[in-house]
């Protein structure tokens, strides 16, 4: 694994400051019951630039959401580091940091019905974190931010009285984007923010998203199975597959130039809504055990095309450089 | 003239106008806190035999609880008002008590829902699970109900039947549990498989297998299939016909073609604008704004009106009619009187119109 490769996996095009916000080298996640230990994730490095959305795209147990709970230390990385700013925020870090941690990343989950206290005004909600690091100095000034986040995220004031349950789900998830912004984070970890939703209000939680990255800068760590949803918003895409990332590189230039089976057969399982593409396309099956031969030399990450990595031995490097000439 | 498959749609209707199952006028209602909901607002369907038709809608559009009337699954709040469903010369809405309905549900109309961990039993063996339903309503003895389940499980693509046999749920993935689903279903080989989003919980690679396996099926064992679901994605893959649902009603329906090339309703405009498939990454996705109505009160006029930015004058006054696009065709929008003003559609549904008619094109001259 070449840590320095990946560093680099970005292009100027893109990027609004080299200096990366949030730096994943080497990550490996171990789950340990009894004896028996799992390796979520392995071997994961990525940068997220400032004003970036990145999107880490993969299906269920493929540990997209582990990498997420590993950022904002709810699972302990086994190995590996984690940099924001610079600074190390695994393993054991002061108090300090862990605070300052927490104020800067926050999480958007993925059901607003489960993850917000149905027994709690709105109000409180939102407060929640303000409480916990005083992060106001009169009971007005709470009010004013708690209405702000409400605004922003267009919610009015009268909201903050009532409770979880009279919202509906597009609604509930603005709270839970409104309960994160009050944080003034610089960085914010979106897991499957609208699958949950309904159609016609995921439009409506995408653009506030949108919205706020272009208005204050925020990055974005974006966690998605759905390829069509991350096409749309992401600056930069990473497939993870069985918890290791297969390829990466800008939007753009994945969807056009696929290099992994497994990347390709994600593209080719996203049903469009066409009828005509979709009753005549073909099906690739990623079956790792067939597809890859490594007795001969171990796949290691490398830059196929000017920013797109990809995990291949020397003799499959060649086949994708050939793949597109 | 039109991309061919095995049959096209029109030709299929056209030849074999056999119809499966026909509702007339249907209106459902439940009883709320005291309160009445008509969930249902006269709906009148014709399903084609061997035919999958797609019904699409955002959540509470009444989706779900249309074909639950099919099977008599209502809740027990819920009650159906007025209307007719007739399934093979049959009168369904006369069907009262659970033990009536056994000979239709399961057995003729079987459903396969969402979520498989929550249609499964977590705490009885797989095999059983199908066995008992083949035992049921097959009254056949255990041993050959054993050998159809094992053939089903082969089926529906589970590796070593037997062994698998007397696994537990937990023993399986999601995929494969929502395959046991499907063979539960076809345990007594239905004439109609409804499927309730049944790959929403579902990665998408494994969504597109089991969406590959229902058809594959259906060509097999010969069944009219009901799709419902709100991804626009997957109505493409598998529908032959699409119904588009808002509060309570269709408001267009038609071949799948029509529906995504050239749909007529604002709403079917409005979904198929808010896509993300279709948008420029600079501009803001369409969002539909508002909320659906409240269906506790009468609706005056079309019930998407306050939403649509396509509404005239007489949207807020009068229910408008069905107007017939073409034979397979209809959408109940005022916009398409003849007095009505011209109305431009948006962009994404000027792509995909241009984009059906290319392929149209294409497909002609390589016929020539």
């Amino acid at each position: 694994m070449n840590a320095a490769a990946s560093a680099s996996a970005h292009t100027p095009a893109d990027v609004h400051t080299n200096e990366p916000l949030l730096s994943v080298r080497n990550l490996e996640v171990t789950f340990k019951k009894g004896n028996t230990s799992f390796s979520a994730v392995r071997d994961v490095s990525f940068d997220v630039m400032q004003g970036e959305s990145f999107a880490l795209v993969g299906e269920s147990g493929s540990g997209k959401t582990t990498i997420g709970r590993t950022i904002i230390r709810i699972n302990p990385a086994s190995k590996g580091e984690i940099y924001f700013k610079g600074k190390r925020i695994s393993g054991i870090i002061d108090k300090e940091t862990d605070s300052w941690v927490i104020r800067n990343i926050q999480m958007i989950f993925q059901d607003p019905m489960a993850s917000l206290n149905e027994r709690a005004t709105i109000d409180y909600i939102v407060s929640e974190g303000l409480y916990n690091f005083n992060l106001f100095s009169s009971e007005e000034e709470r009010r004013e931010k708690v209405f702000r986040a409400l605004r922003d995220v267009g919610l009015l004031e009268e909201h903050a009285e009532r409770y979880p349950h009279e919202f509906s789900g597009g609604q509930r998830q603005r709270i839970c984007i409104a309960r994160v912004l009050v944080m003034e984070p610089n960085f914010i970890i979106a897991d499957e923010p609208i699958s949950a939703l309904d159609v016609s209000i995921r439009a409506q939680v995408l653009n506030l998203l949108k919205d706020l990255k272009r208005e204050r800068g925020l990055s974005y760590l974006f966690i998605a199975h759905d390829l069509t949803v991350v096409r749309y918003f992401a600056d930069r895409i990473a497939v993870i597959h069985q918890g290791e990332l297969k390829e990466l590189a800008q939007t753009d230039e994945l969807f056009n130039r696929p290099l992994h089976p497994y990347t390709r057969s994600l593209l080719s399982a996203v049903p469009l809504p066409d009828p005509d593409l979709e009753k005549n396309k073909k099906l690739l099956v990623y079956d790792p055990a067939t597809m890859h031969d490594y007795s001969k030399g171990l796949p290691s990450w490398r830059e196929i095309f000017p920013g797109h990595f990809v995990l291949a031995n020397d003799k499959e490097a060649e086949e994708y450089q050939e793949m597109y000439r | 003239m039109l991309p061919t498959r095995a049959l096209t749609v029109e030709e299929r209707i056209m030849d074999t106008p056999n119809i499966i199952l026909s509702a007339k006028d249907l209106v459902v209602k439940f009883r709320v806190r005291n309160k009445e909901l008509t969930a249902i607002r006269h709906i009148s369907l014709d399903l084609f035999e061997g035919e999958t038709l797609a019904i699409v809608g955002e959540s509470g559009s009444g989706k779900t609880v249309l074909t639950k009337t099919f099977t008599g699954m209502l809740e027990s709040n819920g009650r159906i008002d007025s209307g007719s469903i007739v399934f093979e010369g049959q009168e369904l809405t006369k069907l009262k008590t659970d033990k009536q309905w056994e000979a239709i549900r399961g057995a003729k109309i079987s459903t396969v829902f969402q979520d498989p961990m929550t249609s499964l039993n977590p705490l009885k063996r797989i095999g059983i699970q199908i066995t008992e339903v083949i035992e049921k309503h097959q009254k056949l003895p255990p041993a050959e109900a054993k050998k159809i389940a094992l053939s089903l499980m082969e089926r529906v693509g589970i590796k070593n039947a037997e062994q698998r046999f007397t696994d537990y749920p937990f023993q399986y993935s999601g995929g494969m549990r929502q395959r046991i689903v499907i063979a539960i279903a076809l345990a007594c080989k239905p004439r109609i498989l409804i499927c309730d989003e049944p790959t929403t919980a579902l990665d998408v690679t494994i969504q597109a297998q089991i969406l590959d396996l229902i058809r594959n099926l259906q060509r097999e064992y010969g069944f009219t299939t009901i799709y419902i679901t709100h991804d626009l994605g997957v109505v493409a893959n598998v529908a032959d016909r699409v119904a588009v649902m808002y509060a309570g009603q269709i408001v267009e329906y038609g071949t799948v073609r029509e529906i995504f090339y050239d749909p007529k309703h604002p709403y079917t405009w409005a979904l198929i604008s808010s896509l993300p498939t279709l948008a420029e990454k600079d501009k803001p996705l369409y969002a539909i704004p508002g909320t659906p109505p409240t269906l506790f009160s009468d609706i005056k006029g079309d019930a998407f009106a306050p939403r649509n930015r396509y509404a005239l004058k007489i949207d807020f006054e009068e229910e408008p009619p069905f107007y017939q696009v073409s034979p397979t065709h209809f959408a109940k929008t005022w916009l398409l009187d003849p007095r009505a003003p011209q109305a431009e559609p948006p962009d994404a549904v000027k792509i995909m119109r241009e984009r059906g008619r290319k392929n149209t094109k294409q497909t002609s001259e390589a016929q020539q």
